[in-house]
């Protein structure tokens, strides 16, 4: 569901560009509002959350879409944690639909999918993995890496069982916004993938902004 | 597939286990009077920090559902289990477990003191209690495999599950590619709509498997499998 957000960049309390390949790791408290803003289209924001209180707590992928009944997430959707509990809701969305189900990439599923001899390029969960070693203040361990929301990214599901990767249906200066429903800590990678559409082949640039509001 | 198993048993309905299984060994699950649900997960017994991962078990293999044929991944990029028969061609990975908030909503909620083992577990609960013998907990559950639950989509993405999809005898054999400790429970499906809480025992049979042979069936499913069967050569170097 396209919807447009009346939040003026201007007066963001906070505003980062994270390159492709790094990550973006922050607090957001109940009642502020995240944007995540696709900069030059086509770009995939592989994202978790956490309960700010306690890591063990995250965004859960099966309880969101069962409790929504839909596998995509848009505005209206109510991203919900490993205990059930609403901890964000998407307020504003000009992409019109993300995907929760395909995960992230990693230099160990890479070798699957692509070429054994790819194990070394970069993936969204070694970003993740120097997110989490290089802010231990978080206690984020490795086991609190589960299954993330791909926002931007187009994984169609099919009447018939299939799943596959296409080329994405973000654009340059698409957004999307998610209020905090509880205080969260929000890990970002910004996609670094090389090997398939998700990105459309050229990993670029996402904005995070911030408001109080 | 050998038949002469070594060992049979029955998951009672809402019962849940946890076993340790070697590499080079099946398991068959029956579900004995249809309709039955069987959640499942795996970790590295050797690491329990790897375990299933659901995303990467239906991207590398451009799948929604899980039938014979399909691996069954790590997050390492290794292959716990192939299906190697499956009588019912289509088993659900994505809609998790149910929680005592469904249960009770649905059926009433879960009483040992009036109802003993008749009482209505969920399977949220009994992957904690598992999860709880290895020194796991709640950060380490992930998307578990429904097994004999089909889930359907629309175009919009809309999801249901289908009713009565399983008939009595249906069944579906795994082949541990390494040793995996494999957690289950046979609790209802999250989103069963059936009138009282579901009572279809699952029988599980274990035996030795047949070696993977050239041809096998999950081994040439994709390009993707040949690899994964690679990164379990490689697991298993030396041993």
């Amino acid at each position: 569901m396209l919807t447009e957000s009346e939040r003026l960049p201007e007066e963001a309390t906070c505003r980062d560009t994270v390159p492709a390949g790094d990550y973006y790791l922050g607090r957001l408290n109940a009642g502020q509002t995240l944007r995540i803003l696709d900069i030059e289209g086509n770009q995939a924001a592989d994202t978790l959350f956490y309960s700010a209180d306690d890591s063990s707590e995250r965004y859960s992928a099966t309880d969101t879409i069962r409790e929504q009944g839909n596998v995509y997430l848009t505005a209206g959707s109510v991203l919900r944690s490993t205990r059930n509990t609403p901890m964000l809701e998407i307020v504003a969305d000009t992409c019109g639909r993300h995907d929760t189900l395909g995960g992230a990439c990693a230099s160990e599923s890479n070798t699957v999918r692509y070429d054994l001899e790819k194990r070394c390029m970069h993936s969204c969960r070694d970003s993740w993995m120097l997110a989490i070693a290089e802010h231990p203040e978080y206690g984020i361990g490795k086991r609190d890496i589960g299954h993330n929301i791909n926002f931007f990214m187009n994984v169609p599901v099919t009447e018939a069982g299939g799943l596959t990767f296409e080329d994405g249906i973000s654009a340059p200066g698409k957004y999307v916004e998610m209020t905090a429903l509880m205080d969260v800590v929000v890990l970002i990678s910004n996609c670094p993938q090389l090997n398939n559409p998700c990105n459309g082949f050229n990993p670029t640039p996402v904005e995070v902004l911030i408001w109080d509001h | 597939m050998m038949n002469a198993w070594d060992y049979e048993t029955e998951i009672a309905p809402g019962g849940h286990w946890s076993l340790r299984l070697r590499r080079g060994t099946e398991m068959q699950l029956t579900d004995l009077a249809g309709n039955a649900n069987l959640g499942m997960l795996f970790y590295n017994p050797e690491n329990l920090l790897e375990r299933y991962n659901a995303p990467d078990t239906l991207k590398c293999q451009h799948t929604f559902k899980l039938t014979r044929g399909h691996c069954l991944y790590s997050d390492m990029g290794r292959i716990f289990a192939s299906i190697v028969e499956d009588s019912l061609g289509w088993h659900e990975t994505v809609c998790g477990n149910s929680r005592a908030e469904h249960v009770a909503a649905q059926w009433g909620g879960r009483d040992y003191q009036a109802d003993r083992n008749d009482w209505h577990q969920n399977g949220h609960d009994a992957f904690l209690v598992e999860l709880a013998k290895y020194g796991l907990g709640a950060a380490d559950m992930a998307a578990n495999i429904n097994w004999f639950s089909r889930v359907a989509t629309d175009a919009s993405g809309n999801l249901r599950l289908l009713q009565n999809h399983s008939p009595a005898g249906s069944h579906v054999t795994l082949r541990f590619e390494m040793d995996t400790l494999v957690l289950l429970h046979a609790c209802p499906h999250s989103l069963s709509q059936a009138s009282a809480y579901p009572r279809s025992p699952v029988r599980i049979a274990l035996g030795k498997a047949d070696p993977v042979a050239e041809d096998d069936a999950c081994l040439n499913h994709c390009e993707e499998n040949r690899r994964g069967f690679r990164n379990n050569t490689l697991y298993h170097l030396g041993r």
